[in-house]
């Protein structure tokens, strides 16, 4: 009975998450330029945007590329990616956006501040370029030329372009200031220019969207824990009561069933990591369900996050490896010697880096698609809606796409559980390979 | 507008990089020193109260079942005692009655039989009486008759004769 009461409450909801994440698209997504073109109006009013702004969208095409600001139709594999993505503000809705710090460093040192020094207004785009940063789509940016490092400048627009450079084929980003077309740089990333990144000019140390979540999950588990963990110190020798009963069976089932089934009798030095990865992925993949403030954010779906967690879970299972693992690994005992240096240690010690890596690549697989899905069911309402000119296309898209989200919110909430738990199982099981101690009954 | 190149969480940023393994190892620090370790101690000692206490219950369970076996023996030895104890009264009652006859009845013999030796003793007692009274009576009678010869034949014994029949052997 209680079980029905609460998956009904669920239901209610996600179907409420449904229509706040229907609001927000809707807020955030670009205005045809049919129906209503509040852009020109808007800018032509407010000067907000005086010569080059007013301008229609054909002068930028040569010259500078496409105007970010008159976009020519809703597009949901962008629409998702947006929302997936990591950036230096918190969109709530329309055009209200939470300021959050940036700490960005370049050749020319560091720049601490908040995004409120870009003046974010549409589509978290920033009105001021400051010390050669700009924010573009909720992201800092920099410009390249070297004239605009120092001080504050209006941006008109931000373009977009496709360019050829090396015989590859990129799109750049552009910023107009007095009439300028100005190259953009994103942020420095690790991928080896292999996605489209690099090492650039700068690198961004921001509290971005996921770092805020993840110091908001980790106040909000801190404070739950240490209530439990107080409560359980004082009722010493009574029966439990209230949160205690629902957090202690977490940290049962963590002991009981995966720390002590796969690694051992050491089990306990490893309790506090195996506990911490899982509450806080948890806690990560909960709030990141969420559909609106101060939620939403993917952040174990950004595989800057898994990386570290995984990189933690393989330095613990390395570095408390003993004797017969590397044995294992390198130089497996009964298998004929060129067996081993041409096949086996050659594998295994390939096994021993790809385990860390499925470990990260799965976590952050399940949660991105899991949020790209229900960003696409959703999107449904402005594909047939043709984003807003349709009324009873949105209606229909409304129609179907609720069920649709509500299902996957519903299976979400139990992959958000189930990667936590494959994250933690899977890392005790590395650690319980790696401490096994010989079984002399083995060869 | 963004494009599939801007699916930047597939790229490894050092700003996040930094970040999350700053908070994830305070996280980790703060969680074991504040909270995971006195869950797990307060989870560690309830279990072993928990089981202390069904420890204890069946002890005083395997206990009381063993006093009970105690009790039921006692009982049964008390019973066994009891009958014995009875049996053994009536043996000490049956046998009690039994030398209580055997010495009435050896009195009683020893009692007729001194009666009987009395009896006879007197018997022998009043013969020798009689015996000596009628000799006495015999001698006196004779000595009556010796005087009275003289008188006729009848006479005399009629005279003896009354005087037989004045012996009255009492």
């Amino acid at each position: 009975m209680n079980f029905v009461r609460t998956y009904s409450l669920v239901l209610i909801l996600s179907g409420l998450c449904t229509f706040a994440l229907a609001q927000t698209g809707h807020g955030d997504h670009p205005h045809p330029q049919g129906a209503e073109h509040p852009h020109p109006t808007e800018q032509a009013q407010t000067g907000e945007h005086p010569a080059e702004g007013a301008e229609n969208a054909e002068h930028h095409e040569g010259a500078c590329g496409h105007s970010l600001s008159i976009e020519p139709e809703f597009n949901a594999g962008d629409n998702a990616v947006h929302h997936i993505s990591d950036a230096n503000v918190i969109h709530i809705v329309g055009d209200m956006y939470v300021n959050l710090p940036v700490i960005l460093k370049s050749a020319h040192g560091w720049k601490v501040g908040t995004t409120g020094m870009f003046h974010v207004h549409h589509h978290g785009n920033g009105e001021f370029a400051n010390d050669g940063y700009v924010l573009v789509h909720g992201s800092v940016m920099r410009i390249l030329d070297e004239k605009f490092q120092h001080g504050e400048f209006k941006v008109e627009d931000y373009t977009h372009q496709e360019i050829e450079e090396g015989g590859k084929a990129k799109t750049v980003y552009n910023a107009i200031i007095d009439g300028q077309c100005l190259r953009l740089e994103s942020k420095t990333t690790y991928d080896g220019g292999i996605l489209g990144g690099g090492v650039t000019g700068f690198s961004d140390f921001s509290i971005t969207r996921n770092v805020f979540t993840m110091l908001l999950t980790f106040v909000i588990l801190f404070f739950l824990f240490r209530s439990v963990a107080t409560a359980a110190t004082r009722t010493k020798g009574q029966a439990p009561k209230g949160l205690q009963n629902f957090i202690e069976p977490f940290y049962t089932f963590i002991r009981d069933e995966v720390a002590k089934p796969n690694i051992g009798p050491k089990y306990e030095k490893y309790m506090p990591y195996l506990l911490s990865a899982f509450f806080f992925i948890l806690g990560l993949n909960l709030i990141g369900q969420i559909p609106f403030f101060p939620g939403g954010a993917n952040v174990t779906g950004n595989i800057s996050i898994t990386i570290v967690l995984a990189l933690i879970t393989f330095l613990i299972s390395t570095f408390s490896a003993n004797k017969h693992f590397w044995e294992h690994t390198l130089w497996m005992p009964g298998v004929p010697a060129v067996l081993k240096i041409f096949i086996l240690t050659p594998i295994e010690i390939l096994g021993v880096f790809l385990k860390p890596f499925t470990l990260l690549l799965r976590l952050f697989a399940n949660i991105t698609a899991g949020h790209i899905v229900i960003l696409s069911f959703v999107s449904l309402i402005f594909i047939l809606g043709k984003a807003g000119e349709s009324v009873g296309g949105s209606a229909a898209g409304a129609a179907a796409s609720i069920p649709l989200t509500l299902f996957m919110m519903t299976l979400e909430l139990l992959v958000a559980f189930l990667q936590a738990f494959i994250f933690t199982m899977l890392s005790a099981t590395y650690i319980g390979t790696a401490i096994e101690e010989p079984h002399h009954d083995h060869h | 507008m963004l494009f599939l190149a801007d699916f930047n969480v597939l790229k490894p940023e050092p700003g996040l990089l930094f970040w999350t393994t700053l908070i994830f190892l305070i996280f980790w620090f703060m969680m074991s020193r504040f909270a995971f370790k006195p869950i797990g101690n307060a989870l560690k000692q309830r279990e072993l109260d928990i089981q202390n206490a069904l420890d204890e219950a069946k002890k005083a369970r395997e206990e009381m079942s063993h006093l009970q076996a105690e009790n039921e023996k006692l009982l049964a030895q008390a019973r066994e005692e009891r009958s014995a104890i009875l049996k053994e009264a009536k043996e000490a009652k049956d046998e009690i009655i039994a030398e209580a006859k055997e010495r009435a009845n050896a009195e009683y013999k020893r009692k007729v039989e001194s009666a009987i030796q009395d009896i006879e003793n007197q018997k022998q007692a009043a013969l020798v009486s009689l015996k000596n009274q009628a000799g006495q009576m015999a001698v006196e009678i004779a000595e009556k008759l010796l005087r009275r010869e003289l008188a006729n034949k009848t006479e005399q014994e009629a005279y003896a004769k009354s005087l037989a029949d004045s012996i009255k052997l009492n």
